[in-house]
């Protein structure tokens, strides 16, 4: 007889769809903000109008007396530790006294509805002695206890010099991550002390931890449940309302719900960090690295978050992902009174990546060869040192062949109209089509995946087998990126069983699978979820004398020896492992050392049109190759490219927070402006696949790379489009009009 | 005061103040919470439905105003299980990630090939300009919608 390898659908490498895909586009998928409880009351937040401020005095009476009301904490009501924070516990779970950013919570009610919570919330009286707020990063830098963290880095020798020396200081704005769904949870007592919450997160274990300690409670009485949430982008890595719902919901013993308005969610989470980077490059007569100096300022707000591994990250990867033996960088990331910053896509390398691509166009310029002839003659690849660190690149790091992808697309072809929707003036008919010029830049980027800096990453997944199929216990977030499909796909593709489900796990039946950041959970949750699913097979196979698992048993030599009733004899069978990358070290005191798990470089090329009368832009088109290890699924791979370059072109264009003396001048949809259809450029994407070291199949993350060198490639556009020396991301009009 | 609307096919009366938003009502009292607030502002688009005809924003619609009015939400696209051929192509094409503003666009792609069509691409583009994506750069939607508009009439 014939045997014929069995296959099953949906197997990596394939475009399986999502499971949650139709309850998503019938409107059946439970998002945090649609969930409800019996009794449940509705929360609110009563914030400071002050960047900075003394609290005179914080009167709640008012509120309490309401009707309706039915509780109303400030700090003196928290029961434990008053301060939160992943990485060092220093914000206030409620205003302690003092206001440290326009929007700081201070005091939380619970109500029956949510007017009555809103109302209460004003009702509250506090008064306030305005300070003088910490607003400009370069003070907080030279002042004593403002600096959250400083990374001197010197590699080579620091006397080297170049014939050719390019110099800029290049800035880039406070970004949100804007996800359309805004912060929401619900907190349900469990009638013994304990709480369970559903809140917009990504990653449960890092909020139980943080809430447990603040709760006063022990770990078993708290349950973070992952759930429907709409977008993260790094928006949810730290704390927002999950100890407030949590609180409420113990005093008051009943369930507590709050969603925040979309002001609320401006001011409630931490956003990209606003940098300055001075920076000077020195190459041979070529064009060849010789030197790198920089300085890079990032501005971390008034809490820590995870501002020292984003200043890390800039810190890192100033060079990009290019060879250089004499580097020295200063970074320095500090407190000011200015909105919150912490992770968002990218994580510290899209602000270096804009001011390192500018100068490397700038450096080609003056030696006078191409922009693409400059980044292949520096092209940092596998067996390379990282020109900061020094640490060698294990792993794929095909950087060459990503530069060569990018330039095999052809360029687009795009004929002269007049239609004013596809005018950089829009249908405002603003612009003449006589005046459009048009330009094109590159941008290349190289960015560390999963977490650095000897942290202790890890995964854990349980796989079992029942005689319904795989099932995927998990307690990672999916925010909307896809894992569930390549989780189930992992899954199948080892095991040979076509029906997977992905069920997601509360940190009491789990251990943590890390964050939903860092580009990390395909290759770490993913991994996870490979290794249980190799384990388990092996274990099946050895039990029942197979050489092959399929839907409907275990065969040895195509004669099937055990039924999957006979596997599952016990119910069912499973593995249960806990997954963890290449270990990462500390470096030393001249940021020498192997911090970093693995690399993926990424390449972009973008064409505009200007309208430099008005100082109007339309990005017509933005082609990239990018460097994925291997490519799991196809369709969700293009969707995380094009989603990616989306956030990038907004970050070049039209992406950001206005603030003024700490206060958030934009915080609406109507006045932050995000790109639309119309503003969506066409794009070609192109997978280079050559495997990494580690990961399922030598796969790569691939949720941050679109992100980062596509801003630079928009803005070296608008550049080649109007001659002008633009080192501000985003670009505005005036600075194209040179008003 | 009491409204009577008629929501997917189905008369409804809810009681409401006049001036709570069509939005709050189809989403807290009607057990409809397809429809999202995300901006609540009317800038986004992920609380669209057709009333009478025309694509709303839900958000900015006083319920007081609704009176005798036919709603579609995204509950009503579909035919019971069967898939409205825009949420077909949508889930074919990938065009879902958080999905936090899918319901918006599925009801903004039905209104816009109920009234033409074979919209051209950037036909598609212009009718979801208010609809505001943040997961897939628009790309995966657009591949979707295109394949119905090549077919002419998704019916």
């Amino acid at each position: 007889m014939t045997t014929v390898a069995h296959r099953v659908a949906g197997r990596i490498g394939e475009s399986a769809l999502r499971p949650d895909g139709i309850p998503k586009l019938t409107g059946n998928f439970a998002y945090i903000s649609d969930l409800v409880a019996d009794r449940m009351l509705w929360g609110a937040t009563r914030r400071s109008p002050h960047a900075h401020a003394r609290m005179t005095r914080l009167d709640v009476a008012p509120a309490l007396a309401m009707a309706g009301v039915v509780a109303v904490l400030t700090q003196e009501d928290v029961p434990g530790n008053p301060r939160f924070g992943q990485v060092e516990q220093d914000q206030p779970v409620l205003c302690d006294g003092t206001a440290r950013y326009w929007g700081e919570p201070v005091a939380v009610v619970a109500a029956d509805d949510p007017e009555t919570a809103r109302l209460a919330a004003a009702a509250i009286i506090v008064e306030w002695e305005p300070l003088e707020p910490f607003s400009d990063p370069e003070v907080a830098a030279e002042t004593e206890g403002q600096v959250i963290r400083q990374i001197r880095i010197e590699r080579g020798d620091l006397q080297a010099s170049g014939s050719i020396v390019v110099e800029g200081i290049y800035e880039t704005a406070t970004q949100d991550q804007a996800p359309l769904g805004p912060e929401a949870g619900l907190a349900i007592p469990d009638g013994s002390g304990g709480v369970d919450l559903y809140a917009t997160t990504q990653w449960v274990h890092v909020d139980h931890s943080q809430i447990v300690d603040c709760l006063g409670l022990t770990p078993d009485q708290v349950r973070c449940h992952p759930a429907g949430i709409g977008g993260a982008f790094g928006s949810r890595e730290d704390i927002s309302l999950h100890i407030h719902l949590c609180l409420l919901a113990n005093i008051t013993d009943r369930p507590v719900k709050m969603v925040y308005n979309r002001t609320e969610s401006f001011v409630g989470h931490v956003k990209r960090h606003p940098s300055r980077m001075e920076y000077r490059h020195e190459s041979d007569d070529d064009g060849k690295l010789i030197k790198v100096s920089a300085r890079v300022v990032l501005d971390g707000g008034a809490y820590a978050h995870t501002s020292e591994a984003v200043i890390a990250n800039a810190a890192f990867f100033v060079v990009g992902p290019y060879n250089c033996d004499n580097v020295e960088v200063d970074a320095i990331v500090v407190r000011t009174n200015n909105p919150p910053t912490g992770a968002m896509r990218g994580f510290g390398v899209v602000q270096v990546c804009f001011a390192h691509e500018s100068q490397m166009d700038k450096l080609a310029s003056t030696v006078g060869i191409g922009p693409v002839e400059v980044r292949r003659i520096n092209a940092l690849e596998t067996g390379d040192r990282l020109a900061t660190s020094g640490q060698i690149i294990e792993g794929s790091l095909p950087t060459r062949r990503v530069l060569d992808a990018l330039e095999s697309i052809p360029m687009p072809v795009v004929e002269a109209t007049d239609d004013p929707r596809l005018l950089p003036g829009g249908t405002g008919r603003t612009t003449d089509p006589s005046s459009v010029k048009r330009g094109v830049g590159y941008g290349l980027s190289l960015k560390n995946l999963a977490f650095s800096e000897a942290f202790d990453d890890f995964a854990e997944a349980r796989v079992v087998l029942t005689t319904a199929g795989i099932e995927i216990h998990t307690a990672a977030m999916e925010v909307g990126q896809g894992l569930v499909t390549v989780c189930q796909q992992i899954a199948r593709t080892v095991l040979g069983i076509e029906k997977a489900a992905v069920v997601f796990e509360d940190t009491s039946k789990i251990g943590s699978a890390g964050s939903t950041s860092a580009s990390r959970q395909t290759q770490m949750t993913g991994g996870a979820v490979h290794l249980a699913s190799v384990q388990l097979l092996e274990k099946i196979l050895i039990d029942h004398d197979g050489d092959e698992l399929r839907d409907d048993g275990v065969y040895r030599d195509g004669q099937r020896t055990a039924t999957i009733e006979q596997i599952c004899a016990d119910g069912s069978v499973e593995q249960w492992v806990r997954f963890q990358h290449p270990p990462t070290g500390e470096v030393d005191d001249k940021g020498q050392g192997n911090p970093h798990a693995g690399f993926a470089v990424a390449a972009h090329r973008a064409v505009v049109e200007v309208d430099d009368e008005l100082g109007l832009v339309r990005v017509i088109r933005v082609d990239t190759a990018q460097d994925v290890g291997k490519v799991l699924n196809p369709k969700a791979a293009i969707g995380q490219i094009e989603g990616g370059i989306m956030q990038g072109v907004g970050l070049a264009v039209m992406e950001e927070v206005v603030v003024d003396a700490g206060v958030i001048k934009n915080p609406t949809f109507t006045d932050y402006l995000l790109p639309t259809f119309l503003d969506a450029p066409s794009i070609e994407a192109r997978f280079v696949e050559e495997p990494d070291h580690w990961g399922p199949f030598g796969a790569k993350g691939i949720g941050e790379p679109p992100t980062i060198s596509s801003t630079p490639a928009v803005i070296a556009a608008i550049r080649d489009a109007t001659g002008k020396d633009l080192t501000r991301a985003p670009v505005r009009p005036q600075d194209i009009v040179g008003l | 005061m009491i409204v009577t609307l008629n929501v997917n096919g189905e008369e409804k009366s809810v009681t409401a103040a006049g001036w709570e938003s069509l939005l709050n009502v189809l989403h807290d009292d009607l057990g409809l919470p397809g429809s999202k607030g995300a901006c609540e502002q009317g800038e986004c688009g992920s609380c669209s439905v057709i009333l009478d005809d025309t694509l709303v924003c839900s958000c900015l619609v006083m319920i007081g105003s609704c009176e005798g009015s036919d709603v579609t939400t995204v509950e009503g696209v579909a035919d019971g299980v069967e898939l409205h051929p825009v949420q077909q192509a949508m889930l074919q094409s990938a065009g879902v990630q958080c999905g936090f503003c899918t319901p918006g666009f599925v009801v903004a792609a039905k209104h816009l090939f109920d009234h033409n069509p074979s919209p051209t691409a950037i036909d598609i583009a212009e009718a979801l300009s208010g609809n505001i994506c943040r997961c897939t750069g628009y790309g995966a939607i657009l591949r979707g919608l295109e394949t119905l508009a090549a077919d002419g009439r998704p019916q």
